[in-house]
């Protein structure tokens, strides 16, 4: 089970969840779930959001494995200077 | 923690200091930069600038324009083709093609003094220019607004009719000149201030401040009856030259070569377009190749600078230090269009501090001033001017020390980082030991001397990166890549290849290739070269290494999981029944053509693990009270690298963030007429730190192994400007008494505080 | 109308034509393919231009090329020797005095210029003789290091 924590610009489309535990084994698997949950949420974190899995950022993610007990961020992809 | 070793075992050359590969033709002048390139029949280009900064465009006429000798072609919005609206890839948060179109030429309207207008080529810059003259504009202007406050008020007139606000709960009414909101909360925020002993608040105000590299934008581009592009520019990133032109001219990726030169500085400003699409379309309309160079008044009026902000900054201590609450309002000036660094600066302005409840509001907000790009550390800078400036004054009026105060609340490893994730192998109580036992930190002061303390940081980025190795007949080697070499890339690139493949340095060397010839590479910003770029290279010398095995393995007749790469030879395991010596790169590249070929190893990939870099910052300065001039005496910089691959290349990124940071402190700032018009745009008047202006500037690396690196390296380019602002604000203060809350620190700001608190 | 103009750059004679308002930065560019003197700002504000106008720092983007006739001039092309680097070009070189590299060509040569005029110059008296080379990158510490060890060892040659 990993601990996945919402975007906090996206509550309007999880009515406020911030925090919610899934089973899933891989990214994909991660975004039908969540898309389920809250339609809209695949293209708004598509969109701006890399994934962040246990402090590793991922930019662009699609075959990443989701590993048990870990705990799953989104985060505004940045570039810099 | 994990072992940062290379395949060769401990290490021998990271960490040593060779003179760069292509420091030769830096110091002689053979090194070409970007408006070094010419062409048998090449033209000169200039632009026509809008002379308002806010107006709309009714006519252009340019017929006497096009019959002055010599005068090739003009270009003028009409020319190009409508872009559709997109973010750009790889910014930060920070931009749309459409957008980006019409800010490399007006269309119906003009954002900003100095927003191109047409552009003309001609057989001499001398008849370019008496061309522009003759172009005539009608122009309807339309109220100009040149700050937060007014771009945010209410009844504003508006830069864009259909920008509505992104980031509210529900799309709004009407059309705002703030293009984005965002918010960032954890714990109770208002318990948190409850509990609270010492509240301080203050707002804080920067300027407008720009890059300031010394070589302006320029590009050469031929355009051929075949549809084929070349350009030659100088970029931060070829490839998103080439996808931005490609996007803004409505044509094939496969049309466009994009050649890097090299790089005259950047910091961020050269990470998007202005020029090159231009060029292209008047080489096209010409026949013939185009040159166009900007000038340092263009390089100020027209490229992108770094925002301006407001900060409005709260936070709420117990009387032993601990932090309860932290609040702020944070408005970051775009320019003429959407894409601040406002989201950067919402996740930074409190990841230093494990604080259990903060609040973070931030505004992306457009003004008529020229569209911002990034600057090192996009939004940080400004940030944690607003956070270590009140994490100062909380110590005073607490009486701590600065640095107990920050150890107190500092985020280690497991912490939850403000922005989200846990941190893990962070430098930030490393950074602030050293800084407490730092000689410089003891040093007796004198009257009218003050010392600040001032954290920095920065996320870091991976991105994309490839990178190949040739290997030569003698085994000698050449490293191809793609990200243009803006402060020593070459050597730490050739350091990790000779590294891995246990040849000396001398015996790589480092091509940075065009987009036709170089893998798919991201920009060179991020911090992301020598860490994710090194991370390819280091990758492809392992591939070079697995085919060595076999080919040793070959060589002996022997099943190739019976030899091992130990000390940068392949040797046969123990037992293994081979009459041999080891084998040496050279010894298999003398014998490629019998065991299958050139050796050749590769590695393209999309960075993972980028580890965050902290630093801090001392700073000592002497305030002369009768004129208000600062001088900074002393400056110490002590930032984590992870691991500095070339520490003369880290120390100087550290020297070098820190005056550029100690300028945004102290002189640098665009002052706008009512009109919207730069009035100080060269260097005389925007004045940049000259050497005379500084001391030595001391440095402390920290290595604290970023796991996420095979040799720990995290990336340094950007953390050293955004500690400075607050270390030198802080400095200031404690010479003076005074409460600095605006930049920059000139004399006659000064001299008003000093006078104001005089009564 | 064009002048005709003979002068000596890089110890080679020279002869061009230029207008009457042509810079030397844009001969020494465009006109005799120089381009190791770069253009920073073109006001005389950032040093990238510098060069060597009979033996006097001059930003040669301040200077127009019909002044040449009869004079010299030395270029970052002209400092080293076909055998050996400058010692300023080497210890800039060994210090890892330059990020970006587009200030070296002026440092090299007002460097230059600097420890001709005056061999054992202090930390201060090397900032405020480079204080018209502006260089974003560096922040000036290995730049200020690298001429004063350029002078030390120049001294240690000669004495």
């Amino acid at each position: 089970m990993a601990r996945v924590f919402l975007p906090q610009q996206l509550h309007r489309l999880t009515g406020g969840a911030a925090q919610l535990d899934v089973v899933v084994d891989d990214y994909r698997g991660l975004m039908a779930d969540l898309d389920r949950r809250f339609p809209g949420f695949r293209h708004a974190i598509e969109q701006d959001f890399a994934l962040v899995i246990d402090g590793d950022i991922i930019n662009d993610p699609l075959l990443e494995a989701i590993p048990a007990d870990s705990e799953i961020h989104f985060l505004h992809r940045l570039g810099g200077g | 923690m994990s072992e940062a070793i290379s395949e060769a075992g401990a290490f021998r050359q990271i960490g040593t200091r060779p003179i760069r590969p292509d420091g030769l033709d830096k110091v002689t002048g053979r090194a070409n930069f970007g408006a070094d390139f010419s062409l048998p029949g090449m033209l000169h280009g200039r632009f026509l600038r809008s002379p308002h900064a806010h107006a709309r465009i009714r006519s252009i006429d340019i017929t006497a324009a096009l019959a002055v000798p010599g005068v090739k072609a003009i270009v003028t919005g009409k020319d190009f083709p409508d872009v559709a609206p997109g973010d750009i890839e790889g910014g930060e948060g920070g931009g749309d093609y459409h957008d980006m179109a019409v800010n490399v030429m007006a269309r119906d309207k003009v954002l900003y003094h100095g927003h191109a207008v047409a552009a003309v080529a001609a057989t001499s810059t001398r008849a370019a220019e008496e061309a522009v003259r003759l172009i005539e504009v009608e122009y309807e202007p339309l109220p100009v607004l040149l700050d937060i406050d007014s771009a945010m008020a209410p009844d504003a007139p508006l830069l864009h009719d259909h920008l509505y606000t992104e980031g509210l709960p529900e799309k709004p009414a009407r059309p705002s000149n703030v293009a984005q909101v965002m918010e960032s909360t954890r714990g109770d925020i208002e318990a948190g201030f409850a509990e609270a002993d010492v509240i301080i608040e203050r707002t804080y105000l920067t300027p407008t401040v720009h890059q300031g590299y010394i070589e302006p934008h320029a590009c050469l581009a031929r355009w051929g009856q075949d549809e084929q592009s070349t350009v030659w520019c100088s970029t931060q990133g070829s490839f998103d030259v080439r996808s931005m032109t490609a996007r803004v001219l409505d044509m094939s990726i496969s049309r466009l070569k994009v050649i890097p030169t090299e790089i005259g500085g950047g910091f961020g400003g050269k990470t998007t377009v202005y020029l090159e699409p231009v060029a292209i379309l008047l080489s096209r309309k010409s026949g013939r190749p185009v040159k166009l160079v900007m000038t340092r008044e263009e390089v100020f009026r027209a490229s992108g600078p770094a925002s301006a902000s407001k900060i409005k900054l709260k936070i709420g201590a117990k009387k032993d230090g601990r932090l309860t609450a932290m609040s702020a309002w944070l408005a970051y000036e775009a320019g003429a269009f959407k894409g601040s660094p406002m989201v950067p600066g919402v996740m930074c302005v409190f990841a230093p501090y494990d604080v259990p409840a903060f609040k973070a509001v931030g505004y992306d907000v457009l003004v008529n001033k020229p569209k911002v790009a990034a600057y090192r550390a996009p939004g940080a800078p400004q940030a944690l001017f607003a956070t270590e400036s009140a994490m100062d004054e909380l110590a005073r009026v607490l009486n701590m020390d600065p640095i107990e105060l920050r150890l107190k609340n500092a985020v280690r490893d497991g912490s939850q980082a403000s922005y989200g994730p846990k941190f893990n192998a962070i430098g930030m109580e490393a950074c602030l030991q050293a800084a407490r036992e730092h000689p410089n930190y003891k040093r007796p002061l004198g009257p009218n001397q003050g010392r600040g303390v001032a954290v920095g940081f920065w996320f870091n980025v991976g991105m994309q990166s490839s990178a190949e190795i040739h290997i030569n007949e003698d085994g000698t080697a050449t490293v191809i890549e793609g990200n243009p070499d803006i402060g020593g890339s070459r050597a730490s690139m050739a350091l990790m290849a000779a590294e891995e493949l246990g040849i000396p340095y001398q015996d790589v060397r480092v091509l940075v290739a065009d987009t036709e010839a170089a893998g798919f590479t991201n920009v060179t910003g991020g911090s992301r070269v020598t860490f994710a770029t090194g991370m390819a290279v280091i990758e492809a010398a392992r591939d070079i290494i697995s085919q060595l095995k076999a080919r040793a393995a070959a060589l002996w007749n022997v099943d190739v999981e019976m030899v091992d790469w130990v000390d940068g030879k392949v040797v046969a395991r123990p037992g293994v029944n081979v009459e041999a010596d080891p084998l040496t790169l050279a010894d298999i590249a003398g014998q490629a053509a019998k065991t299958g070929g050139p050796l050749l190893g590769r590695a393209s990939l999309n960075a993972r693990g980028a580890g965050p870099s902290f630093s801090v910052n001392l700073c000592d300065v002497e305030v002369d009270p009768d004129t208000g001039k600062v001088d900074v005496i002393s400056y110490t910089a002590i930032q984590d690298a992870g691991k500095a691959i070339h520490p003369s290349y880290v120390e100087g990124q550290m020297q070098g963030g820190a005056v550029q940071g100690i300028g945004w402190a102290l002189n640098e700032e665009y002052i706008f007429s009512a009109e919207g018009i730069m009035e100080n745009a060269g260097f005389l008047d925007y004045r940049i730190p000259v050497a005379s202006d500084l001391p030595m500037i001391d440095t402390q690396i920290i290595e604290i192994a970023n796991p996420g690196h095979p040799y720990g390296v995290r990336g340094v380019g950007e953390t050293p400007i955004v500690a400075p602002l607050a270390a030198v604000a802080n400095a200031v203060n404690a010479a003076t008494g005074l409460q600095m809350t605006e930049l920059p620190m000139s004399p006659p700001r000064i001299l008003a505080a000093l006078e104001a608190a005089k009564g | 109308m064009k002048q005709q103009v003979s002068s000596t750059v890089n110890g080679e004679p020279v002869e061009f034509l230029c207008a009457a308002d042509e810079t030397l930065l844009e001969v020494l560019r465009d006109r005799l393919s120089l381009t190791g003197t770069k253009e920073g700002c073109g006001t005389g504000d950032c040093g990238a231009c510098s060069v060597l106008l009979d033996d006097r720092l001059v930003c040669s983007c301040l200077v127009f090329a019909a002044e040449l006739e009869g004079r010299s001039v030395t270029t970052v092309e002209g400092i080293a020797t076909p055998q050996a680097l400058h010692p300023v070009q080497q210890k800039l070189l060994e210090h890892a005095a330059l990020q970006c590299g587009i200030c070296t060509p002026g440092v090299v040569v007002a460097a230059k210029a600097l420890i001709d005029a005056n061999p054992e110059p202090t930390e201060e008296e090397t900032r405020y003789w480079l204080a018209g080379n502006l260089c974003r990158c560096t922040g000036y510490d290995k730049i200020i290091r690298a001429v004063m060890d350029a002078a030390a060892e120049m001294r240690g040659a000669t004495s």
